[in-house]
């Protein structure tokens, strides 16, 4: 018996322009399989210590009804790669619109070459990398099927009017009104040379409506969107009546509202969107990218009490439909529960690949990214604080002055921790109850001191959809929480 | 991305068998690479080279439909034509979008603005060596957590079936450095510093340390402020911030949709202090990004917005231009519904003031250096805003940073409420602009 350093099959540099691959254009499947390890093998060649690729195409669409009319019907057709290359703790990004064997090859190339690699001699093997059997939620889960169930154009259009429709009813004083809705489907394909190879779909759909109303000098926006992955009969769904509703009412409500007087103030914020409190406040603080960057105050506390003992916290990708649930993130790895906070201690964090390798901390299926144009980095998923023992009862009586934030907008954290966002629609909680409207108010603080004073959260646990932009893009994330009250928060007015 | 040449040759090509008689194209393709650096190793480097093209076309019943798409062969042109020509059904019947009366109308400024790119290496030690100066600037600054150095070239181009061609390539590079700083039993702080330029050569690098030295300093010593109202000092970027998330105030798609603080009549009222007076212009000579045509083919040209604290201009594409019977002036964006945005402002002192005033001499003022949170606190539909700042309380020159701030108030008010624009203007990445007085604005500290 002999023994020799390569198989005979392994590939030689030299014959790599003779290759033929004919991946399917139109799907990420097996065929991409012979390409893909290749090009890894190729890589590693070359020196790197990982290569990953990041295949993705989108068909996107929106919608845009304007009071009677539909205003815009945009289409986008989108495909794209990226390939990500590590030497050392050192990694470079490489995007490109060309999914062709040689644009592949040339986006590796440029990877190598900015970290000082070459390809091996025309004589050199390209070592195999044996990517595992394909991972493909796709198939698995029956999601060919979903982008033809979704509603057609004309679809979107009718709901759409019929929604404004139910909105000129419900409101008064309109100065305008929008519907919106878009459909982002996705589907992905990631091969990395530890053998990573998985394939998955991603649906994820908004409604919503953005109402103004004016009266002279007096003037309200409210704006409300629901969120759905994974329900191609989503648009047919929505209950376009009750949120018209509810939009109205906010609209009338605070069409008069004073300005909120600044101060500091305990709160109580509601349960759905008002979890953006802990998304900014916290969440993004418990990312290993922000550990990277040493601008989180939470880097060397897991298993120290950072928040106030009534105070569980979860990321996690699972839960059916929510807008930030994915069956495998951006870099192949299955979604999972994390719990983050248990009684105010802090449990885990929140890790992609990277950031576990530079941090020490386990991934947690979170590498997440808007596109192709960016290398997956920790980003949240579905995030909400977990519920109490209180009523909502018992968080009112225990405020004699306070603010009631019923409906919080955006936010965002800085790298020192401070915070802040905006509440859209407020009241003046005296005595225990609500007594007038207030708006204008933009709540402020820093992160380790607010956590510590989330001292009483309900039962009424509730999620929202939402839009969360940072270093790998736009992703669409779930918050939550049931309703909390705050002790003490600067509250920014006039 | 292929030639312009040969994009035109395959679209007329397909759209003539699809049967499609009118069309146009906007498209975009940029090569860029950027750096990002550690406590002196490279972080992340990133490439890109990546096109996309829209198309619009229109039907029989000269109703629009658009598709976008990043796949621009001949493949993935006839599918975008396809799609677009499906949505086609589903577009406006009334106020149709049109070509531009101006797509083929002369351009005046250059098209063409490129540098050579450096190499990665060089980039990495540039940034390398701004981090090691920043860190050595002084004790307390501990990490420049957000910094990069990239550089861009970008080319466009519109064509229409009519004949409509042409096109244009930019490059530029840009460097920030965000700096953090610790020090025993006092809170983190942090700034930063951001410049561009054609090419590294040309960019003010020693400029861009310093500045993000100096403010990180300037903020070690901080205090807690008393609410309360005061005459606030608007940096040039903070002035521009707040304009540019008011911008419904001159955008006519806006007006129209009755999604802005003006009406129509609006025009020729007096919205702010005398004192004041804005123009967007595009092709400024301070703008690196300069664009010499819009998303429709329009050449961009210089605009004055507010005159002597009069409205003067609304900007327009060529729908809006039409409904207002107006010109249209090269601020479109092309698609199903052509939104209208600015380019490059230049604010500058109207009327002569009565008084000037001077930060080493006054007292008790708010210099807001930064505001934060656009995207939260400012109600653009109300004229409200509500945000956190960066800034320092000013006394007779000298600056005390504040702890943690939000300025609040209504925007309309504050246009009237400016009381001295200084003469020496600042280049920042939207604009061009003096430092902005403003009386009785509402600070909530503690």
């Amino acid at each position: 018996m002999t023994l020799s350093m390569h198989p005979s099959t392994l590939l030689l540099t030299r014959e790599l322009p003779n290759l033929q691959y004919s991946s399917t254009r139109d799907r990420f499947d097996e065929t991409w399989e012979a390409p893909l390890s290749t090009l890894l093998g190729l890589g590693r060649a070359a020196g790197a210590d990982f290569v990953e690729f990041f295949l993705e195409r989108v068909n996107y669409i929106n919608c845009l009804a304007e009071d009677d009319t539909i205003t815009s019907i945009s289409p986008r057709l989108s495909t794209g790669a990226g390939v990500r290359v590590f030497r050392g703790k050192a990694d470079c990004y490489v995007s490109t619109n060309d999914l062709s064997f040689t644009g592949l090859k040339a986006a590796l190339e440029k990877g190598l070459s900015i970290l000082g690699l070459q390809l091996p001699a025309p004589n050199g093997y390209v070592p195999e990398i044996n990517l595992e059997l394909l991972r493909d939620y796709a198939t698995k889960k029956g999601k060919e099927s979903w982008l033809a169930g979704c509603s057609s154009m004309r679809e979107m259009g009718e709901i759409l009017l019929d929604a404004n429709a139910q909105l000129k009813q419900k409101a008064t004083h309109v100065q305008s009104r929008r519907a919106v809705y878009f459909r982002d489907w996705q589907e992905v394909l990631v091969a990395a040379s530890d053998g990573t190879f998985a394939r998955d779909i991603r649906l994820t759909q908004s409604v919503g409506y953005n109402l103004l109303c004016a009266d002279g000098a007096n003037r309200s926006s409210i704006s409300k969107r629901v969120g759905s992955t994974s329900e191609p009969d989503f648009l047919r769904s929505w209950n376009y009546q009750t949120d018209a509703e509810e939009v109205a009412e906010s609209a009338g409500k605070m069409l008069y509202a004073d300005y909120v007087e600044s101060g500091n103030y305990p709160i109580i914020m509601a349960n759905e969107f008002g979890g953006v409190i802990f998304h900014e406040a916290c969440g993004h603080l418990l990312e290993t990218t922000q550990i990277e960057r040493k601008t989180t105050p939470f880097a060397d506390k897991k298993g120290e009490k950072i928040a106030h003992e009534s105070l569980t916290a979860w990321d996690e990708g699972l839960s059916q439909d929510a807008f930030g649930t994915i069956d495998m993130d951006d870099e192949g790895m299955p979604a999972q529960r994390t719990l983050l906070i248990e009684n105010g201690i802090l449990k885990n964090f929140i890790s992609d690949r990277t950031g576990s390798m530079r941090t020490g901390h386990p991934r947690t299926g979170s590498g997440r990214r808007q596109n192709y144009t960016y290398a997956a980095a920790s980003r949240m998923r579905n995030t909400y604080i977990a519920p109490g023992n209180y009523t909502n009862e018992d968080l009112f009586a225990s405020i004699d002055k306070g603010i009631y934030c019923k409906k919080m907008g955006g936010g965002s954290v800085g790298p020192t921790g401070q915070f802040n966002f905006a509440v859209d629609e407020a009241y003046l909680i005296e005595n225990g109850k609500i007594t007038k409207p207030l708006k204008g108010a933009t709540l402020i603080g820093d992160a380790q001191e607010i956590m510590n004073k989330i001292s009483m959260c309900s039962q009424d646990l509730g999620l929202a959809a939402g839009f969360c932009g940072s270093v790998s893009g736009s992703v669409y994330v779930t918050v939550g929480q049931p309703h909390i009250k705050v002790d003490s928060i600067t509250v920014g007015g006039r | 991305m292929p030639n312009i040449d040969e994009l035109a040759g395959y679209t007329q090509a397909s759209a003539e068998r699809l049967g499609i008689k009118k069309f146009d194209i906007y498209g975009s393709s940029v090569d860029e690479t950027s750096v990002q650096v550690d406590s002196g190793e490279p972080k992340q480097v990133k490439a890109s080279n990546r096109s996309s093209v829209i198309v619009r076309v229109w039907n029989k019943d000269n109703t629009v439909g658009v598709t976008s798409t990043t796949d621009v062969d001949r493949d993935g042109i006839d599918l975008a034509l396809k799609t677009a020509y499906e949505a086609s059904f589903f577009g406006v019947k009334e106020n149709v979008p049109d070509f531009s009366p101006e797509a083929t109308a002369e351009l005046k400024a250059d098209t063409e603005a490129t540098a050579p790119q450096a190499p990665v290496s060089q980039l990495i030690d540039t940034l390398i060596e701004a981090e090691k100066k920043l860190l050595q600037a002084h004790p307390a600054i501990k990490g420049v957590p957000y910094n990069g150095l990239s550089q861009r070239d970008f080319s466009r181009f519109y064509l229409n079936s009519n004949g409509a061609m042409r096109n244009e390539a930019r490059s530029y590079t840009s460097i920030y450095l965000y700096t953090k700083t610790e020090q025993e039993g006092k809170k983190p702080r942090s700034a930063g510093a951001f410049r561009i330029n054609r090419s590294l050569e040309q960019i003010d690098l020693q400029g861009c340390v310093q500045e993000a030295a100096e403010k990180t300093i300037s903020h070690l010593d901080y205090e807690k402020i008393k609410s309360g109202k005061y005459r606030v000092v608007f940096s040039p970027e903070a002035f521009l911030s707040l304009l540019g998330a008011f911008s419904n105030l001159f955008n006519a798609q806006n007006i129209l949709d009755k999604q802005s603080l003006s009406t129509p009549e609006s025009l020729g009222k007096q919205i702010a202090s005398p004192l004041l007076s804005v123009c967007d212009d595009a092709l400024h000579p301070e703008n690196i990004a300069a664009e010499t045509f819009d998303g429709e083919g329009t050449p961009t040209r210089r605009i004055a917005l507010i005159t002597n604290g009069v409205l003067s201009n609304f900007i327009h594409s060529a729908g809006t231009a039409k409904r207002f019977n107006t010109q249209p002036t090269g601020h479109a964006n092309i698609g199903a519904k052509v939104s209208v945005s600015s380019h490059f402002y230049h604010v500058f002192p109207g009327e002569n003031a009565s008084q000037e005033y001077s930060l080493d001499s006054a007292e008790n003022i708010i210099f807001i250096d930064d505001v934060q949170a656009l995207h939260a606190g400012v109600k653009a539909l109300q004229g409200s805003f509500s945000l956190p700042f960066d800034g320092w309380i000013v006394n007779n020159g000298k600056k005390t940073s504040i702890e943690s701030a939000t300025v609040a108030g209504d925007f309309l008010e504050l246009l009237q409420s400016i009381v001295f624009v200084e003469q020496e203007p600042e280049l920042t990445p939207t604009g061009v602009c003096p430092k902005i007085w403003v009386d009785n604005l509402s600070i909530t500290g503690e």
